[in-house]
């Protein structure tokens, strides 16, 4: 496995931008920033006309670390230690589960806790202990 | 204009995923490793992440929805559903361990993208196939007691 180093600050700050970002969209559009519900209402069927505002929000997120990049001159540390079979089961779980859930990490851990919601705490609840016990089979079973 | 500033609202949001260390699927493993705890390798980071979030957002969202509707759009589209279904539970339990296997979650894997990387390539194509497939499957009646028909966003 990989080391990280525990980060407190940078972590808290750029949490807060997260937030920061959810507030804004809601107060812009009206909607949660629900990173998996803006991805994957790119897909069929449309429901509405927000098609391309869901698309920049998307083209935001994958420009940032090239943001980083111009102005910094280095990117972030990034180590992704799981093969190409792995991500493609991981990719199709996180991506049938978040809809299937309604939500990921952002919808209902940060939208919804912020919000107070039950649902979003169960599904917090549940997708943090399914996790946890993943690593440990991968990590500690093998 | 709208569209504009839904780019600048996601860089953000991605720029917050950089600089908190999420973009990093090693730390959001180092989090869920409990046995790190012991071992010495636990990294807390990923609460403070949230803590962070939560704190701006549960402020923010109290403040922003008093007002009479929002700056570009008719309305706020906020979840309805108060009750706990199946659904709330199993499509979580899917999600964490996709999440838990790769460290990767649809924010922090759509911003590694951006790094140019073939792995965060797999993982995504792999995401967007999964969400294709439970777009597909929601609706049918067979699965009624699984699924109910997508509603108006809940994330």
């Amino acid at each position: 496995m990989i080391t990280t180093t525990f980060t407190p600050l940078a972590s808290l700050f750029g949490g807060a931008l997260i937030g920061l970002s959810a507030v804004v969209l809601m107060a812009v559009s009206g909607r949660i920033a629900g990173v998996s519900g803006i991805a994957a209402r790119l897909l069929p069927p449309f429901e509405d006309d927000e098609f391309f505002g869901r698309l920049a929000f998307v083209a935001g997120l994958v420009a940032a670390p090239v943001v980083v990049l111009l102005v910094s001159g280095r990117l972030p540390a990034q180590s992704i230690a799981a093969g190409s079979s792995a991500l493609l089961l991981a990719g199709l779980l996180v991506g049938f589960g978040s809809v299937w859930g309604n939500g990921c990490t952002s919808g209902h851990g940060v939208c919804g806790l912020s919000r107070l919601s039950l649902r979003s705490l169960v599904a917090t609840l549940t997708f943090t202990a399914t996790g946890i016990a993943t690593v440990f089979v991968v990590r500690h079973w093998s | 204009m709208a569209v504009l500033l839904q780019f600048a609202i996601g860089l953000v949001f991605g720029l917050g995923l950089l600089l908190s260390g999420m973009s990093d699927p090693a730390k959001v493993l180092n989090f869920l490793d409990l046995a790190g705890i012991s071992a010495g390798t636990w990294d807390p980071s990923l609460a403070f992440v949230m803590a962070g979030a939560i704190g701006v957002g549960f402020a923010g969202f109290r403040y922003v929805l008093k007002r009479p509707q929002p700056f570009f759009a008719d309305r706020f589209h906020l979840p309805g559903r108060r009750d706990l279904d199946l659904r709330i539970v199993t499509g979580p339990a899917i999600f964490g361990i996709g999440w838990g296997l790769a460290g990767f979650c649809p924010g922090p894997a759509l911003t590694a993208l951006g790094f140019g990387s073939r792995a965060s390539l797999v993982f995504v194509a792999a995401m967007f196939a999964g969400m294709w497939i439970a777009r597909w499957l929601a609706p049918r009646p067979a699965l009624a007691n699984f699924a109910t028909p997508l509603e108006s966003l809940e994330s």
